[in-house]
């Protein structure tokens, strides 16, 4: 079927998104929640375009792309909506670690502290404790976030709900999409609306199997291991100077591709790339986390203590 | 899937709770306990049979509300065990709900309406003199475990609409215990409140107990109002027609048996034509009766205006089976309490209305999706389901023809987004009602995946009369494009509130005379037309005819029928904070617009109010404007597409915000 992007006619195969069909012909749309791996939530409404003859925008990465369709994807009812979505999100949550997002902010010319100031933190336990249908009312001094403090329950990785823009990626990955362990919701509602376990508990009492799958698919590091979350708050984090190398994981015979992120000769991440058609992004704890025997020699019964713990 | 379960055991009464509506567990697998049940514990049974029950999920929430008074985490663990949900999931539906509390809490709940049509009489004035005679609203604690709580305790908090704007101020009452009760209590004062926070209220009283002549007061064809010492006053009915206080008989077709016929007596129902048109429909056959309902020309009258013959058709044509149909009864738009005068008044007619609309649809299940505010019409519907079952209308083998239609009742609990037509499938299977992304629309793609038919209970309630006296005839009444009559709620600062019954093509100015113009002869300021998601006008504005050309030609909506007047007295920038703050609280929170616009929009208003603007009064309307269009834009679902409209039009069309008066906060 063919349709007509921003004044191209592009013809795509039948069930095409419109967000692909964009891509086929290089046009790029900023996209948070999408991912090629998880059905499209199209929450995070920053993929918009506008479609004629649509009486509002429609979101490019679940809207089926239809024969004769005429999309714009630059209009300024979209460059609008983007702005403002970009400023609802960059006002209400920390996108410090959100891959292009900065950049997106100067394209759109997203000004968030337009609001006001950001909140300061809640308490900790405040907005798990949120009630539907009741909140405070605003405070006229600043502008209402979901900062709160970083959950940090367990040893392998950090839960900062202060970056989470509410994609829906970790609860799918955790859930139906993924990993069939269902160990994290959505909870609460509006504003409020938030990740949790069942009363919040803390993650080791939850279902949780930390296969950090979760961590793969979160677009702003509100997930992250513990030694990312750790090396970034002592400055020492720099995609910049990691290598990565592909291998197999050692543990089982599935044979996932391990994508190992190695910092001066120390592996700092282990990850699975997405396009991998055995594991889609998925590992399971020991591919995920179980690395550190590889440079922890000290430990190695039998070896010689002397190790200097980077691995090589 | 396997269940992370920590096993702890309910109590006696969170089982009793979940088994009387699940019935016992029938294996430890589902949490039977050793011993009692007769099926091996080394094998797992439950699994799809188990999940594929997970639409009882918010009926089980309910069903642990209504008994304890809250949701424990033995409590949801053992619903999970139940219905195969995982914790998780299952605290995410149960944190959805505003009726629903996951942290323990007194038993007796009163939810006092500070919304605007009961602020026009008074609701927060009535509210400060609660807070300085019993304390402030409740706040709830951490969750966690059980913690003594007195049976006999009681608290209050706000409420958004409760659907009864024309007995403002409004409350409901919950009582949570082993005999539930749930009332809606009009005309309160906050004398009654403590009453009824102090009094532990009488038990609950089954249809068939009651007296009827203390019920209907035939021969001044009005309803009752019964007195506080009535041992009905559980039952205590919201019916109040002011229209047949005018001099000049109005005409009434939807409303002809409210008040004047028994709504719980199936003979009374079927002595004035009722299930004439089940019958007629039957001989009819499906087609024909579509083509009837095309011919009416008939329009949704829950807000969105489709035409209901097209949907039904649309319905009839899919090729996957089964169809469903959804009955809308979550009435929730702030100013709406048309459908609960239906409900409560002439639940027959819905019942039929509804088999009609299965039998031409071709759907064997139909929902009714009530609010859970509205428990007088969720029993009066359920007994006319009853009944009418028992006398062959509904079920698998209806008027002896081989038809099969039967309907199931789902409460909601206190969600105005669950009135959105996906958001309602969402809620009915058991899961956040979270509206779903169109398309796919609910004719291909609805209900559990599948064709669905909703309609509003209002659209329903005109489908006897076009099928007993033809779609033609229906669609000579009204104007060209607007065919029958229209329930319009009239509330707010108004001398007779109330349901009136027009044919459509009046004004607003005609309504607002009929319910006696502007109480103690005040002047207009403003009118709200079609709820916090339609528009408000000015007093210049009245003679905006009330059709959907009308209202579509200037500009302004019919909504669901709701005309809220506001006098020189009101303060409309309290009014336009209350409507931000509805939406802030009502929005689902799953897109980014309506999630962070809401807050951001009641922000700036509430700025504005405290006078420490960003930019002055005109930046801010220049940033709710911004917001507001993103909004429009960009939001999955109606409810954040309108979220501004309201606040856009007293901003924009009536001036509200101009002026240098400050609100008060």
């Amino acid at each position: 079927m063919s349709l007509t992007i921003d004044g191209r006619k592009v013809s795509v195969r039948e069930g095409t998104t419109i967000l692909a069909a964009c891509r086929e012909i290089g046009i790029e749309i900023p996209t948070l929640c999408f991912l090629e791996t998880l059905h499209p939530i199209n929450a995070c409404r920053i993929c918009v375009v506008e479609v004629e003859g649509g009486r509002v925008l429609v979101p490019s990465c679940s809207r089926a792309a239809e024969e004769g369709m005429v999309v714009h994807t630059q209009s300024s009812r979209v460059k609008h909506s983007r702005k403002l979505v970009l400023e609802m999100l960059a006002s209400s949550v920390d996108l410090s670690t959100t891959p292009q997002v900065a950049e997106w902010i100067e394209e759109y010319e997203a000004k968030p502290e337009r609001f006001g100031p950001p909140a300061p933190p809640a308490a900790p336990g405040t907005r798990d404790a949120s009630v539907p249908g009741h909140h405070a009312p605003p405070n006229p001094e600043f502008a209402a976030t979901v900062a709160e403090p970083a959950k940090i329950d367990n040893d392998l990785y950090v839960r900062d709900y202060a970056k989470c823009i509410l994609c829906y990626k970790c609860v799918e990955a955790c859930g139906p999409d993924h990993q069939n362990t269902f160990a994290i919701a959505v909870a609460g509602r509006g504003f409020d609306a938030h990740i949790s376990t069942e009363f919040a508990v803390p993650l080791p009492e939850s279902a949780c199997v930390y296969c950090g799958n979760c961590i793969a698919v979160c677009p702003t590091g509100a997930l992250m291991a513990t030694t990312e979350y750790e090396k970034r708050a002592a400055g020492t984090w720099d995609e910049s100077r990691m290598t990565t190398t592909d291998t197999i994981c050692p543990y089982c015979g599935v044979g996932c591709t391990l994508r190992l992120h190695v910092d001066d000769g120390v592996i700092v991440k282990a990850t699975s790339p997405l396009e991998n058609s055995i594991t889609q992004g998925n590992l399971c704890i020991k591919g995920r986390f179980g690395w550190r025997f590889v440079q922890n020699r000290d430990a190695v019964p039998g070896g010689n203590g002397a190790g200097n713990g980077d691995g090589r | 899937m396997d269940l992370h379960l920590r096993h702890a055991a309910p109590t006696d009464q969170e089982r009793a709770a979940v088994d009387a509506l699940l019935g016992p567990p029938t294996s430890s697998w589902l949490g039977g306990t050793r011993g009692d049940v007769a099926r091996d514990t080394h094998v797992a049974h439950g699994g799809r049979e188990t999940r594929e029950q997970r639409h009882l999920l918010l009926p089980a929430l309910e069903a642990l509300q209504a008994r304890v008074g809250w949701i424990s985490e033995t409590g949801l663990e053992y619903v999970c065990t139940r219905l195969g949900v995982p914790p998780a999931d299952a605290w995410g539906v149960a944190t959805f709900y505003a009726l629903l509390s996951t942290t323990p809490r007194a038993p007796r709940v009163l939810h006092v309406c500070d919304d605007v049509a009961c602020r026009c009489k008074g609701a927060a004035e009535l509210i400060e003199q609660l807070e300085r005679k019993v304390g402030p609203a409740h706040s709830h604690g951490p969750h966690g475990d059980h913690v003594e709580i007195d049976p006999h305790s009681a608290v209050w908090m706000r409420s958004p609409c409760l659907g009864l704007c024309d007995q403002a101020p409004a409350a409901f009452l919950q009582q949570a215990g082993d005999a539930r009760h749930e009332r809606l209590v009009g005309e309160l004062t906050v004398e009654r409140a403590v009453t009824l926070l102090q009094e532990p209220p009488p038990a609950f009283v089954p249809h068939s107990d009651m007296p009827k002549q203390l019920v209907y007061s035939m021969e001044h064809r009005r309803p009752f109002f019964m007195q506080d010492d009535s041992p009905l006053m559980t039952e205590t009915s919201t019916l109040r027609l002011p229209q047949d206080d005018n001099d000049a008989p109005q005409h009434r077709g939807l409303l002809d048996r409210i008040g004047i016929v028994d709504p719980t007596d199936i003979a009374a129902y079927r002595n004035t034509g009722g299930f004439d048109a089940l019958r007629r429909a039957i001989e009819l056959g499906p087609d024909a009766v579509i083509r009837e309902v095309i011919d009416s020309k008939l329009m949704g009258r829950g807000g969105a205006a489709f035409p209901t013959g097209r949907k039904w058709d649309a319905v009839a044509k899919q090729s996957a089976h089964p169809h469903y149909l959804i009955c809308n009864a979550d009435e929730s738009e702030p100013g709406t309490f048309k459908d609960r005068v239906l409900l409560d008044g002439d639940p027959f007619a819905i019942v039929e209305s509804m088999a009609i609309a299965g039998f031409a649809t071709g759907c064997e299940r139909g929902f009714l999706y009530i609010r859970g505010e509205y428990p007088l019409g969720a029993s009066r519907v359920q007994h006319a389901i009853d009944e009418a079952r028992k006398h062959g209308f509904l079920g698998g083998n209806i008027l002896g023809r081989g038809i099969r239609f039967d309907i199931e009742i789902r409460r909601g609990a206190g969600a105005y987004i669950c009135g959105e037509e996906t958001a309602i499938f969402n809620s009915i299977e058991g899961f956040r009602g979270e509206p779903r992304n169109k398309p796919p629309f609910p004719v291909q793609a609805g209900l559990f995946g599948l064709p669905t038919v909703v309609n509003n209970v209002e659209t329903l309630a005109n489908i006897p009369a076009i099928v007993l006296n033809g779609g033609q005839a229906f669609a000579r009444i009204g104007t060209e494009e607007s065919t029958g009559t229209k329930l319009f709620c009239l509330s707010g600062n108004v001398e007779r509130p109330g349901v009136y019954e027009v044919e459509f093509g009046k004004t607003v100015r005609d309504l607002l005379d009929m319910a006696g113009g502007v109480t103690n002869g005040r002047k207009l300021q403003a009118m709200l037309l079609g709820g916090a998601a339609g528009v408000f006008i000015g007093p210049n504005d009245l003679d905006i005819p009330l059709t959907f050309e009308g209202a579509r030609a200037a500009k302004a909506t019919l909504g669901s029928g709701v005309l809220v007047a506001f006098d020189e007295a009101v303060d409309m920038k309290q009014i336009l904070l209350r409507i931000a703050s509805f939406f802030r609280d009502e929005s689902c929170g799953q897109c980014v617009p309506c999630r962070v616009g809401t807050v951001r929009q009641e922000e700036a208003l509430y700025r504005i109010a405290s006078g420490k603007t960003i930019g002055g009064v005109s930046g801010e309307i220049a940033l709710l404007d911004e917001v507001g269009l993103a909004m429009k834009d960009s939001s999955i679902c109606g409810l954040g597409q309108t979220a501004y409209a309201a606040i856009e039009s007293a901003i924009h069309r009536v001036g509200l915000l101009n002026g240098k008066s400050e609100i008060h906060i």
